[in-house]
């Protein structure tokens, strides 16, 4: 491509950032020094073209060295990836831990989401504000800032915050549970907080599946996992063959656990079954839905189960290549996965000729870098990819052309790791657990006003009531407000509902939705209006932009909250309700993705069923 | 693509090859410099300047070698076959690559892809024609596409981009020595018959003088007036001290253009003419023979007329009476004395938004393609020659004395001389430059932005540097749309057959001016 | 034999639009079906010449089945389809486009969008009243994920000072409503320069160049085709726009006609608008091969020459 740079220069930092990432330029025309062959001729332009799937990577491996993404370090990332620096900058300004501007070295994102929010958190942002500052104002020495921040996926220990530091090391933690002091610390540059291994409340229990190796199983090592029975599902699917591996998940009828609950069987079965090659699999971890945080529990503590899950969907659906695409703040979950995948590659589990069996598959790691509308599979793939994560329009189906335009099988990570189950103990027999159309078991991320917050697994058909008692109650003032159902995206279900079987279909009936599995207790002392507040935010936040319902209509919702909690209504307060749910209409209605979609499901459920916005200025 | 920077010279043309390059077609640009076009190219073959032959006869070599001829084909419509194989014999990849600098795994691989594509084409434009071997250039290409059989079907051929918008119409129309409308031999007694009756007059059977010959006719005293419309020899043409001299010594020149060009300032008359594209109406043909209508849009300025109504004036003035014909009267009389255009009315030309030529009659639809015929059972008409060609390095030597080779050629935002071109505020336009590669600013000391003195055997220019990275140590470019006349320095070696300059290909040095090094640093 | 009976019937697609049924080539969208019966369906970000990227959400109708609406524009049709394009689901998701649009955006000189807007009702005033102007730069600072929480006294809207870094192009970001149809022409769908794409994101999203250098830092090449099919006037001729400045710009004084550029050779189809005998824009049609409605500098603005003719030096 005839691509054209501005005059800026990359630093000598920068350069070795991108470098180490992709090895030093082969060409002068690639950035290196000029040699007299580069006079007759080039690199293939067409390869040169297909590397722009590096283009996220690159900027993560600047960032993490610098802190920001400077003109000139970008420019030498386009010359390196053959991407236009126009395009580049669009990818680079759609993520929120990335920065074009710059930055000091630490910054400290400190999580004010739903979740945090009834655990704390608005009192620590008010706390550091008075201490060290506004948010993004550059503290002390100016070497660190602190941000807000949407949920960081740590809710069962929040308030929760997390700190990265660039440099030569780089450095990425979370800091949960965060007191200010902690807070002031990680902003001075000091280490955090030793983050505890996980407690399980259920640890012991005989009835988990999911969550059985969590905590007796060492994370970090393929020995154990081998140990502890580790990898069987896998030589039984070779048994089985493709087909038979997905007759059996097509048997035991599992349902997406990602929220849009689809048939994980039928999917499988519509790329196998698709001619054009390759096949691509994608492991869905950009777990970023307000208040959930079961597929980080997964990924940290039992890392080679996804693993192994991965290679078994990607054998059934013929898939040569993997990728994992892990939300950006997940850095423990990173960490673990990027030493499973090393193993499991040295130990013969990835790789080719997996077991001796003729399976070439291997995993590739990708970080998001902050986006939540990447949870939604075709914005992932954009992505991966190294465009904007802004999700396509559907059809073609990810089944039909997903990523690289190539067949894909996309399922969310507690998705896979129920398939290890099925393969081993067959289809029919997982399908007797839970209920005839929800089957097997279901995580469930408790936090808020929950006396012991913390993951949980149950079989589908449980009661919400019996989940929460499970989990020891309501906790705060114990008079139980509502319970937030699916996160930001999700419904709220009233303390009269709390009798729901815990299934797909039941939560349908009192019109709420299991989600991503977010169970966010609301005692009554907590200002309703205010976490609907911040879930619009949220939604304002984080649409992508492309679609203009879903742009404009998450900022006219905010708004129009706005006037409402201020009891300031347009017009009287039914026509401001009315404005309200018209917008929430033509978003659901008119939006291209679950986002524009859902952006108004928690607020109109509220609306209905706990009588928010009521009140006018008096 | 070769000798083609398409990608700023036929811009919209290049839309329709980034289309096939996005959906899977391969790119291969042969250029000396990586220009635009080559940074969109699969493979890009930067040969050396002039080296033309030798790759085009070292990809044929490779070919022949490898068994990928097209054996059928040249059986069937070629010539010459036998002789042209011996040509290219001693063209191995690797004596290709000493003489063009391309690697020869490279050459290979051009080789391969070319000769076992489905459907492949060659595209060029002056970076072949525009050297004293330019027709042994372009006979080399067409070697090329004889030997593989890519040429009388869809999505192959030879296509030489047209550098101006009705450079094919005037051909067309007869606007060349030998030819008379729908190119029809002057030699040819019946066609000459059918337009004396038709014109009234006689017409002469021998073919005229090319604008190289009507030069050397100037030298020679032989032609003493001169009739130029919509030209701009004084600036255009390769050597321009020598084209100044030839041209003030002739009795009379009439300049019939839209600007007092360079040219027209030397004229005793000058005919103010109307801007055919929008003030006039008529036809253009566009380089894939697409006959298309310009129509009349605004009134031309002052005294300024259209190019018909100047002629038929100036035939009164000399004793003949044309009448006051209108643009679609005479290509009526087109149609009817040239068969390739007879089916192309007005009402169809605007209908259809053009047709492309041949069109016999007016239920024809236009050829999208030519030569079809070479692959009809039997070939119909003569078959199709090769002709063996051999490596000429150019004219004007490079030596210690002289050590860069200056091509000069267009950029996007401007045009030929810039007479049109310079009638808006272009943000790229940065003006006259001379290009050179970092290495050469290194070795000769020259700093971008500051001026240089630049000097051929023939003269010399002082203009601003530019260091530009897609170019090789050794090469230096120059356009020619600014007063900084760059044809001072090209050289007028002609090719023998085309009349062309080798404006690709003359010899210079390059001088900073110390004294702009001197104000710099004080 | 029947005409009918001759016709192989596999080659159409048969569906059902407003209840009456009819048959589409293979590959036809739902757009392409209700134009081919009458149907008028807005659309903003569609243009015949660019890929949908339907993202402009205003052609959307009702799918029998569909949990939401689906985009005319990029839906192909398929068999047994019952679409409805004036449902009242369709009519408020329409209504509430323009709304969001018109309540963001000058949208002054988007004729089109303004007969919609008639004909769907559509009151962007029921939003209140505007917010003050951004400061110039201010929304390409914005960053991700990180917004200004609004009082919701006045609505945000887009508005911004015009950009004015060349002496062709003007960049009026006000008016602009995110069509991507630009950042397309700009790109893969024609001049394949890529001086300009999306930037940011959600409310804040725009069209910017890298870090938002000015034009002339970027790769643009003043090819004019993101102004070719902006439907909004947000990118004008600079000379255009001086013309409405100065008041002198009135498209019903002018006429249009058809040639043929007089540059290279390629034979490029120009629109020539003319005002009171002076050439003032030049366009290219949609459907012409050659050109698909896209030019290059010397086309689009290579003209100028014609009008400043010096008629005293003939």
């Amino acid at each position: 491509m005839d691509l054209h740079y501005t005059a800026a220069a990359p630093t000598a930092q920068e350069r070795a950032a991108v470098d180490q990432l992709l090895g030093p330029p082969t060409s002068g025309w690639e950035g290196g020094a000029r040699r007299p062959i580069d006079g007759h001729t080039a690199p293939d332009a067409r390869e040169a073209r297909g590397r722009r799937h590096l283009l996220l990577p690159a900027l993560h491996a600047v960032s993490a060295r610098v802190g920001w993404v400077s003109e000139g370090a970008l420019n030498y990332i386009c010359r390196r990836l053959t991407v236009p620096p126009a395009d580049a900058y669009g990818v680079l300004s759609f993520y929120a831990l990335l920065s074009a501007t710059p930055r000091p070295p630490t910054i400290v994102h400190v999580c004010d989401d739903i979740a945090c929010m009834v655990s704390g958190a608005q009192a620590l942002c008010a706390d550091l504000e008075r201490t060290v500052g506004p948010a993004g104002s550059p503290v002390g020495d100016g070497s660190a800032l602190w941000l807000r921040s949407p949920c960081l996926g740590l809710c069962e220990r929040a308030p929760a915050a997390l700190q990265t530091v660039a440099g030569e090391q780089p450095r990425s933690e979370p800091i949960a549970p965060a007191s200010s002091a902690d807070l002031r610390a990680a902003l001075a540059g000091v280490a955090t907080p030793a983050y505890t291994p996980y407690q399980l409340p259920q640890h012991g229990s005989s009835d988990l599946r999911l969550l059985r190796r969590i905590g007796r199983v060492d994370p970090t090592s393929i020995d154990a996992y081998l140990t502890a029975g580790g990898y069987a599902a896998l030589r039984r699917a070779f048994e089985l063959g493709p087909a038979g591996v997905i007759a059996e998940v097509s048997q035991s009828k599992l349902l997406g656990r990602g929220g849009a609950a689809f048939a994980t069987g039928r999917k499988w079965e519509a790329v196998a079954n698709q001619p054009e090659q390759p096949h691509h699999l994608v492991c869905n971890a950009d777990e970023s839905e307000p208040g959930t945080f079961k597929d980080r529990v997964l990924m940290e503590e039992d890392p080679f189960a996804l693993l192994e899950a991965m290679t078994i969907a990607a054998f059934a659906g013929g898939c040569e290549y993997g990728y994992l695409y892990v939300r950006g703040e997940y850095p423990r979950a990173t960490r673990r996965l990027s030493g499973a995948i090393e193993q499991a590659r040295a130990r013969g589990f990835l790789g080719q000729n997996i077991l001796q069996s003729g399976l070439r598959f291997d995993v590739e790691l990708r970080s998001g870098a902050g986006a939540y509308i990447c949870g939604e599979e075709t914005a992932l793939f954009n992505s991966i990819e190294g465009f904007r994560g802004e999700p396509r329009n559907k059809p073609p189906f990810p089944v039909q052309k997903g990523l690289f335009g190539k067949p894909t099988v996309v399922n969310n990570v507690e998705t896979l790791l129920n398939v290890l189950d099925i393969i081993v103990s067959g289809g029919a027999n997982f399908a007797a657990i839970g209920t005839p159309a929800s089957t097997g078991t279901k995580l469930f991320c408790l936090s808020g006003h929950v006396v012991i917050p913390g993951l949980y697994e149950v079989p589908f058909g449980v009661t919400l009531r019996q989940l929460i008692e499970s989990a020891g109650g309501v906790a705060g003032s114990k008079r139980l407000q509502a319970v937030l159902m699916g996160g930001a995206a999700g419904a709220f279900v009233t303390a009269d509902e709390l009798d729901t079987p815990l299934t797909f279909e039941d939560m349908r009936a009192v019109k709420a939705t299991l989600g991503s599995g977010v169970v966010l207790l609301l005692d009554d002392t907590v200002n309703l209006e205010a976490l609907l507040l911040r879930i619009a935010a949220f939604f304002r936040d984080e649409s992508c932009g492309q679609c203009v319902p879903c742009r404009v209509g998450t900022a006219r919702q905010e708004e129009s909250l706005r006037r409402l909690a201020a009891g300031r209504p347009l017009g009287s307060l039914p026509q401001e309700r009315a404005l309200l749910t018209e917008m929430g209409q033509a978003m659901r209605d008119a939006s291209i993705c679950g986002l524009g979609q859902t952006a108004s499901a928690a607020i109109e459920s509220a609306m209905t069923k706990l009588n928010a916005f009521t009140r006018t200025a008096t | 693509m070769w000798g083609s920077n398409a990608r700023e010279t036929h811009p919209i043309f290049f839309h329709h090859v980034l289309k096939g390059v996005r959906a899977g077609a391969r790119l291969y640009v042969v250029d000396p410099r990586r220009t635009g076009t080559a940074q969109w190219a699969d493979r890009w073959l930067g040969l050396n300047v002039g080296t033309d032959v030798a790759l085009a006869n070292a990809m044929a070599h490779e070919i022949l070698k490898s068994g990928l001829e097209n054996r059928e084909f040249i059986d069937r419509a070629t010539s010459g076959f036998e002789e042209y194989r011996a040509c290219v014999e001693q063209y191995t990849p690797e004596r290709a690559q000493e003489l063009t600098g391309v690697p020869a795994a490279l050459i290979r691989e051009a080789a391969h892809s070319y000769a076992t594509s489905e459907r492949a084409m060659i595209c060029w434009t002056l970076g072949i024609t525009e050297h004293h071997n330019g027709v042994d250039n372009v006979l080399s290409l067409i070697n090329l596409a004889l030997l593989t059989g890519h040429v009388g079907r869809y999505g192959c051929g030879l296509n030489p981009l047209r550098g101006q918008n009705n450079v094919q119409g005037g051909g067309d129309m007869g606007a060349i020595p030998d030819r008379l409308p729908g190119f029809q031999h002057v030699a040819d007694d019946a066609a000459r018959a059918k337009f004396e009756s038709a014109w009234g007059t006689r017409v002469p059977n021998i073919p005229g003088w090319r604008l190289n010959e009507m030069f050397d006719a100037m030298g020679r005293g032989e032609l003493r007036t001169l009739y130029v419309v919509g030209e701009n020899p004084v600036a255009s043409e390769a050597d321009r001290s020598h084209a100044e001299h030839a041209l003030s010594a002739l009795d009379h020149i009439v300049v019939q253009d839209l600007f007092l060009t360079d040219t027209a300032k030397m004229a005793h008359v000058v005919l103010p003419a109307a801007a055919g594209w929008c003030e006039t109406e008529g036809t253009v043909t566009s380089s894939e023979r697409r006959v298309q209508r310009v129509r009349k849009i605004v009134d031309p300025p002052g005294e300024a007329r259209d190019d018909i109504e100047i002629i038929c004036d100036v035939a009164r003035r000399l004793g003949h009476d044309f009448g006051r014909p209108t643009a679609e009267h005479l290509w009526d009389e087109l149609r009817a004395l040239s068969p390739m255009h007879a089916g192309m009315s007005y009402r169809r030309l605007e209908e259809l938004g053009g047709l492309q030529w041949p069109c016999y009659d007016e239920s024809h639809p236009g050829e999208p393609f030519l030569h079809a015929r070479l692959w009809e059972t039997p070939v119909r008409g003569p078959r199709a020659p090769f002709h063996p060609v051999e490596d000429d390095a150019p004219v004007d030597l490079v030596n210690d004395e002289y050590p860069l080779t200056l091509s000069t050629g267009r950029r996007l935002d401007s045009f030929n001389t810039g007479v049109q071109s310079g009638g808006y505020t272009s943000p790229l336009r940065r003006g006259e430059t001379i290009d050179v590669s970092p290495e050469d600013a290194v070795r000769y000391g020259l700093r971008d932005g500051e001026d240089a003195r630049v000097e051929s055997r023939r003269g010399a220019v002082v203009v601003p540097i530019r260091i530009d990275p897609t170019l090789r140590a050794g090469n230096a470019f120059m356009t020619f749309h600014f007063d900084a006349p760059s044809n001072v320095l090209t050289i007028e070696a002609n090719d023998p057959k085309s009349g062309t300059a080798e404006f690709k290909a003359s010899a210079v040095r390059i001088q900073p001016l110390t004294h702009s090094l001197a104000a710099a640093g004080g | 034999m029947s005409v009918a009976a001759a016709r192989p019937a596999a080659e159409g697609v048969t569906l059902e639009i407003d209840g009456t049924e009819l048959t589409v080539p293979r590959g036809a969208t739902i757009l392409d079906a209700c134009r081919s019966m009458g149907v008028d369906t807005p659309t903003l970000c569609y243009l015949e010449n660019l890929t949908p990227v339907n993202v402009c959400r205003v052609c959307v109708v009702e799918l029998e089945g569909s949990r939401v609406l689906v985009p005319a524009c990029s839906r192909a049709c398929e068999p047994g389809m019952k679409i409805r394009t004036d449902s009242e689901r369709v009519r408020l998701s329409r209504r509430l486009v323009l709304e969001f649009l018109a309540s963001s955006v000058d949208v002054s000189l988007a004729s089109e969008m303004q007969r919609s807007m008639i004909r769907y009702q559509a009151q962007p005033e029921r939003f209140g009243s505007a917010a003050a102007p951004h400061a110039a730069g201010e929304r390409d600072r914005a960053t991700p994920g990180h917004h200004h929480a609004p009082n919701g006294e006045r609505h945000q809207t887009v508005e911004q000072p015009v950009k004015v870094d060349n002496e062709l192009y003007v960049r009026d970001y006000s008016k602009c409503i995110l069509c991507y149809k630009c950042v397309e022409a700009c790109g893969s769908d024609a001049q394949n320069t890529f001086a300009i794409a999306v930037a940011g994101r959600g409310f804040d999203a725009r069209i910017s160049t890298e870090y938002a250098v000015p034009l002339p830092d970027s790769a643009c090449v003043y090819c004019g085709n993101c102004i070719g099919v902006c439907p909004t006037g947000a990118l004008m001729f600079k000379s255009e726009r001086d013309m409405r400045d100065e008041g002198t710009w009135d498209e019903s004084r002018q006429t249009k006609a058809d040639t043929i550029c007089g540059y290279c050779g390629v034979g490029c189809t120009l629109t020539v608008h003319a005002q009171d005998g002076e050439i003032v824009k030049v366009s290219s049609p949609m459907d012409h091969s050659v050109t698909r409605g896209h030019l290059c500098v010397k086309g689009r603005f290579g003209w100028q020459f014609v009008g400043r003719r010096d008629r005293e030096e003939v």
